[in-house]
C-alpha cells in the first residue's frame, strides 16, 4: 500500500476500493504502485517539483482509458495525464491522492495521408518521429521544440509547443487538424476534423495548450507541409546587443518573414560553442541564427537582402552556411544551449517570457541590471522572431538561499515581461511553475472565466486540478506575499 | 490613434440586458446578416465602437476595435505594405473587423497562409455577466490560460461582445501570377491536391467553370520560377478575378437555388451530388449551387467526413450549420453558459439551443 509521499491524509478505503478495480480493468503489468515503479514519475523536466502519485496506469486502448476515467469519475479521484515528461513547467506533477495516466503505450503512427497532408498519430508518438516518417512523401511536421527527440506529440498539444521556426510556421494550434479526447467522465470526444474547419465553436483551439485540464488526449490527426526546397541559414556576429535587436526589426521590416530568427548572448555562445563546436565566434556579444526557406530562387533572393541588412545594422561578421553539415551544425549550437549552459553552472533556472519585440533593449537591460544586483550570471537565449525570451538564471541549489533568490528574480523577469506588454509564458506552459504569474497576468474577471471553462469540460474538477490557473484565494495570498518581498514599487512606504 | 472608444457604453447596455432579461443582437456593419439562423433581440450597435488602436510594422501585429471597418484595417496595412494574411471576404462595404473574426470567414489564400483564427493573438471582449475581460495578447507566441481569443473566432457573438482584437500580420508579397489552366474537375482536383507536398510559392488554388486557377505568390525570381516550372496560361490583372472570388461576386454565386459551403478533405474526387460547382481552397472548399434537399447533402458529405453550411438562400426551418453530435453539443453548452450565463447574446444564432 502506497503511502502518501507529502503526509496528505488519504481515504485508505477509496484507495483500496480504486486500485483492486483498476487491476480488474487492466493488465497487472499496465497498474503500478510499488514505490521504485513509481519513482521515474515522480516529476517532469522541471524537477525541483517532485511527489510520488498513488498509482500510475499505462492504458493502450481508448475503452481503457474511458474506463479508468468512468472510474476515477465515480470515485472522485484526480487524475494527471502524462507524455513524456519533458514539459517544463511542472504540468505534469503527480498528485499523492491521485491516478498518473501514462499515454506511453500509444505510440504508434495510425495513418500517414499524402494526398492531403497530413497524419494520424497516437498521443505518445515523438515530435520528430512523425517528420521522419513523413520524409518518405517529402512532407514534414513543422513545430519542432528543442526536445524534439523525446517528446510526444499529445504533450505539445497540451502545451501547445512552440520551436524556432514559430514566426513563420507557427504553434502547434496552428498545425493540428483533429483531436480525439476523452473527457473526465468518460466521454470519447472528436474535436476538429481531416478537414480545414469544422462546424462549432473552435475546440480544437481551447483543447490546446490546456495543459491537461480540460480532457484526456487519445489521438492526434496533424497537418503535414511539403518539405522547402532549399534552407539555408545564415550567422551573424555582433559587438553589442542591441545592434543585434535592431537587425532583427530591420529584417522584419524589409518585407521577410524568415523560417528562424533566434539570437543568443555572449555567456549563451561561449557554452553552446565549448558544447558543440559549432564554430560560434566566441568573442562575440551575440549572434543571430537566421534561417530562409523556401523555393531556390527565393531563397537565393532573400539570403542576399538578409546579408546586406546585417551588415548594414552593424554585423562584425556574416557568414552563410555552406553546406547541409554547416546548417545543421549552425542549429546544433543553439538547440543544444541548454544543456550547454548546464556544463557550466551546477543548475540553471530556464524562464520563458514573451515581449513585443522592440522592448528587447530594454529588457536585457533591466536583466542585467538585476544579475549584478542578485550575482547571479544570466544567458540569454531569444526566439528572436516571435519575442520569446528564454533567460537561463545559473545558480547552485547547494548555496544557501540561491534558488530562493533565483525564483524571485526569475519572477521579476516575468513580471517585467507583462508590464511591457508581453506574457509570463511563450511555450512552457503555467503548470505549477507560473501559476503565481498568472496572477499578475490576469485578473480575477478573466481567471474565473477559466474556471467556469475548464467547468464546462470537467464539472467535478477532478482533472489536474490546481494547475495552470490558480484559485482567487490563492492570487490574494501571493498579492500580500508580494509586499512582504518588496517587489512593489516603493515598498519602504507604508500602505494601508 | 484615430476612432472612439465605447467600451463602457456598451457595458451599460449589456448589463442593462442581463437586468432585463432582454436579449441581444450584436450588430457591427450588419454585412452578414444572412450569414446562420435567425437571431431575435434589441440591436446592440458595435459599429461606433472604431479605431484601431495600435499599429506596429515591426511588430507584425495590429489592435483594433470591433466596430473598425474592415477596409480601413486593410488601408493602413497597405500603407505599411502588409496585409491580413486570411485575406477575409467582406460581404459588403460596411464590413467590420469584430464581425469577421467572429463569423470566422477566410478567403483564397487560406488552405496554404491560414485561417481568420491562425491570426488571432488576442481579446478583449464582454462576457454576459457585463465583465470587460481580455485574453492572449498582441505577442505572437502566448501560452498564458485558455485560448479564450480563438474560441470567439466563428463563434457568431454567442459568446461575448468582442470589444478589441489584436492580429498577427504580414507583409504584402513582392509579386504575384495568376495562371490559368482549361481541366476537368477531376484533373483539378488531383492537381490542386499536389500542391500540398511541393514546395511552390502558391497561395490561392481554384477551380471554376472549366478552368483550373493558380494563384503564385512571393519573391519575383521565386513566382517567376514557379511559373516556368508549372506552366500554364498567365492572367495579366488577375486582381478582380480573385476579388470577385472571395466577394461571391462571380455570376456563380448569383442563383435563385440555394448556395451550400461544403468542407471536405482536398483529395475527394468530385461529389455526386446534382448542381453547380465551384472549388476553392485547393479543392478543401466546395460551393455548390443545388436544388437538391439540404437533408441527401448533408448525408453524402457527411459520409466522407465532411461538413455542409447552407450559406444563402433554402429552407429556413432547417439547422444552417452541420448538427454536432450530441456529446460535444452538451459542451457547446455548458462553454456558452460559462461565458453568457443568462443567454442574452445572439441567441440561436448557430444552433436553435445555444
Amino acid at each position: 500500500m502506497p503511502s502518501s509521499e507529502d503526509g496528505l491524509p488519504c481515504n485508505r478505503n477509496t484507495n483500496e476500493d480504486l486500485l483492486h478495480k483498476l487491476r480488474k480493468l487492466l493488465p497487472p503489468e499496465a497498474v503500478l504502485t510499488d514505490k521504485e515503479d513509481l519513482r521515474p514519475f515522480e516529476c517532469d523536466g522541471l524537477s525541483v517539483y517532485r511527489r510520488l502519485p498513488l498509482v500510475v496506469v499505462l492504458p493502450e486502448t481508448f475503452e481503457q482509458v474511458q474506463a479508468i476515467m468512468r472510474l476515477c469519475h465515480a470515485l472522485q479521484v484526480p487524475v494527471v495525464a502524462r507524455g513524456a515528461g519533458t514539459g517544463l513547467s511542472g504540468g505534469a506533477l503527480p498528485l499523492s491522492d491521485g491516478v498518473l495516466l501514462s499515454l506511453a503505450k500509444f505510440k504508434r503512427i495510425l495513418h500517414i495521408d499524402p494526398e492531403n497532408a497530413m497524419a494520424t498519430l497516437q498521443p505518445g508518438v515523438r515530435n520528430l518521429a512523425i517528420s521522419e516518417a513523413a520524409a518518405a512523401y517529402g512532407l514534414y511536421y513543422a513545430p519542432d521544440p528543442s526536445s524534439q527527440i523525446a517528446c510526444t506529440i499529445g504533450g505539445n498539444v497540451a502545451e501547445n509547443s512552440g520551436g524556432v521556426h514559430c514566426l513563420k510556421y507557427g504553434l502547434t494550434v496552428h498545425n493540428i487538424l483533429m483531436l480525439k479526447v476523452v473527457t473526465m467522465e468518460g466521454e470519447l470526444l472528436t474535436i476538429g476534423a481531416e478537414t480545414l474547419d469544422s462546424p462549432g465553436y473552435d475546440l480544437l483551439a481551447l483543447m490546446t495548450g490546456s495543459e491537461g485540464m480540460l480532457a484526456v488526449i487519445v489521438e492526434v490527426t496533424v497537418k503535414l507541409l511539403a518539405k522547402p526546397e532549399r534552407a539555408q541559414v545564415l550567422l551573424a556576429a555582433f559587438d553589442d546587443v542591441f545592434k543585434a535587436g535592431e537587425a532583427v526589426g530591420a529584417i522584419i521590416a524589409a518585407g521577410i518573414i524568415p523560417a528562424g530568427l533566434e539570437m543568443m548572448d555572449k555567456v549563451a555562445i561561449q557554452a553552446a560553442e565549448d558544447f558543440a563546436h559549432a564554430g560560434y565566434p566566441r568573442n562575440a556579444e551575440a549572434i543571430l541564427l537566421c534561417e530562409l526557406d523556401g523555393t531556390n530562387a527565393e531563397v537565393s533572393e532573400h539570403v542576399l537582402e538578409v546579408r546586406k541588412i546585417l551588415q548594414q545594422s552593424g554585423a562584425t561578421e556574416v557568414r552563410t552556411a555552406i553546406s547541409e553539415a554547416e546548417r545543421q551544425l549552425f542549429w546544433k549550437g543553439r538547440k543544444s544551449a541548454f544543456p550547454a549552459v548546464g556544463r557550466i553552472s551546477p543548475d540553471y533556472y530556464c524562464m520563458d517570457g514573451t515581449i513585443p519585440r522592440r522592448q528587447l533593449p530594454h529588457v536585457l537591460r533591466q536583466i542585467n541590471l538585476w544579475s549584478e544586483e542578485y550575482g547571479l550570471p544570466v544567458a540569454n537565449v531569444f526566439h528572436a522572431g516571435d519575442g520569446n525570451l528564454h533567460p537561463l538564471i545559473l545558480f547552485d541549489a547547494n548555496k544557501e538561499g540561491e534558488l530562493a533568490r533565483t525564483e524571485e528574480f526569475g519572477q521579476r523577469i516575468l513580471q517585467l515581461c507583462v508590464e511591457v506588454g508581453g506574457s509570463i509564458t511563450g511555450e512552457h506552459g503555467v503548470g505549477m511553475e507560473k501559476i503565481n504569474q498568472m496572477c499578475i497576468q490576469f485578473k480575477a474577471g478573466e481567471l474565473s472565466q477559466f474556471h467556469a471553462v475548464k467547468a464546462a469540460f470537467d464539472p467535478a474538477g477532478l482533472l489536474n486540478p490546481g494547475k495552470a490557473v490558480p484559485t482567487l484565494q490563492r492570487c490574494a495570498e501571493f498579492g500580500a506575499m508580494h509586499v512582504h518581498h518588496g517587489q512593489l514599487p516603493h515598498a519602504e512606504l507604508e500602505r494601508f | 490613434m484615430s476612432g472612439r472608444d465605447i467600451s463602457e457604453t456598451l457595458q451599460q447596455q449589456v448589463h442593462n440586458a442581463v437586468g432585463n432579461g432582454t436579449p441581444l443582437k450584436i450588430q457591427g456593419g450588419n454585412s452578414k446578416t444572412f450569414l446562420g439562423r435567425e437571431t431575435h433581440g434589441e440591436i446592440l450597435d458595435v459599429s461606433a465602437h472604431s479605431g484601431i488602436v495600435e499599429h506596429d510594422p515591426r511588430e507584425l501585429v495590429l489592435t483594433a476595435r470591433s466596430g473598425t471597418p474592415l477596409k480601413e484595417v486593410e488601408a493602413a496595412l497597405a500603407d505599411a505594405g502588409q496585409m491580413l494574411a486570411f485575406e477575409p471576404p467582406h460581404f459588403g462595404d460596411t464590413a467590420t473587423l469584430a464581425g469577421t473574426i467572429a463569423c470566422g470567414l477566410s478567403g483564397p489564400r487560406r488552405p496554404f497562409c491560414g485561417s481568420a483564427r491562425d491570426f488571432v493573438l488576442g481579446c478583449k471582449l464582454i462576457n454576459g455577466k457585463g465583465e470587460i475581460l481580455r485574453f492572449g495578447g498582441q505577442v505572437i507566441k502566448n501560452v498564458a490560460g485558455y485560448d479564450v481569443s480563438r474560441l470567439m473566432v466563428g463563434a457568431y457573438g454567442t459568446l461575448g461582445v468582442l470589444l478589441e482584437i489584436s492580429l498577427k500580420v504580414l507583409p504584402r508579397p513582392a509579386a504575384s501570377h495568376t495562371l490559368m489552366q482549361e481541366c476537368t474537375q477531376t484533373e483539378a482536383i488531383s492537381k490542386m491536391s499536389r500542391l500540398l507536398s511541393q514546395s511552390v510559392p502558391v497561395d490561392a488554388a481554384c477551380y471554376h467553370a472549366g478552368h483550373y486557377y493558380l494563384r503564385l505568390s512571393g519573391g519575383e525570381q521565386a513566382v517567376k520560377h514557379a511559373h516556368e516550372h508549372l506552366g500554364g496560361e498567365v492572367i495579366e490583372k488577375s486582381e478582380p478575378f480573385w476579388h470577385s472570388l472571395r466577394e461571391h461576386h462571380l455570376p456563380f454565386f448569383n442563383s435563385a437555388n440555394p448556395l451550400y459551403r461544403i468542407i471536405v478533405k482536398p483529395s475527394l474526387p468530385p461529389l455526386d451530388i446534382a448542381g453547380e460547382w465551384l472549388l476553392d481552397w485547393g479543392g478543401a472548399q466546395r460551393w455548390l449551387v443545388s436544388d437538391e434537399p439540404i437533408g441527401l447533402i448533408r448525408e453524402r458529405v457527411a459520409k466522407l467526413g465532411g461538413h455542409v453550411t447552407q450559406f444563402r438562400g433554402g429552407e429556413l426551418n432547417t439547422e444552417i450549420f452541420q448538427p454536432l453530435p450530441a456529446p460535444l453539443l452538451v459542451i457547446h453548452q455548458r462553454l456558452k453558459s460559462s461565458f453568457d450565463p443568462h443567454a442574452i447574446f445572439n441567441r440561436g444564432r448557430i444552433y436553435a439551443n445555444l
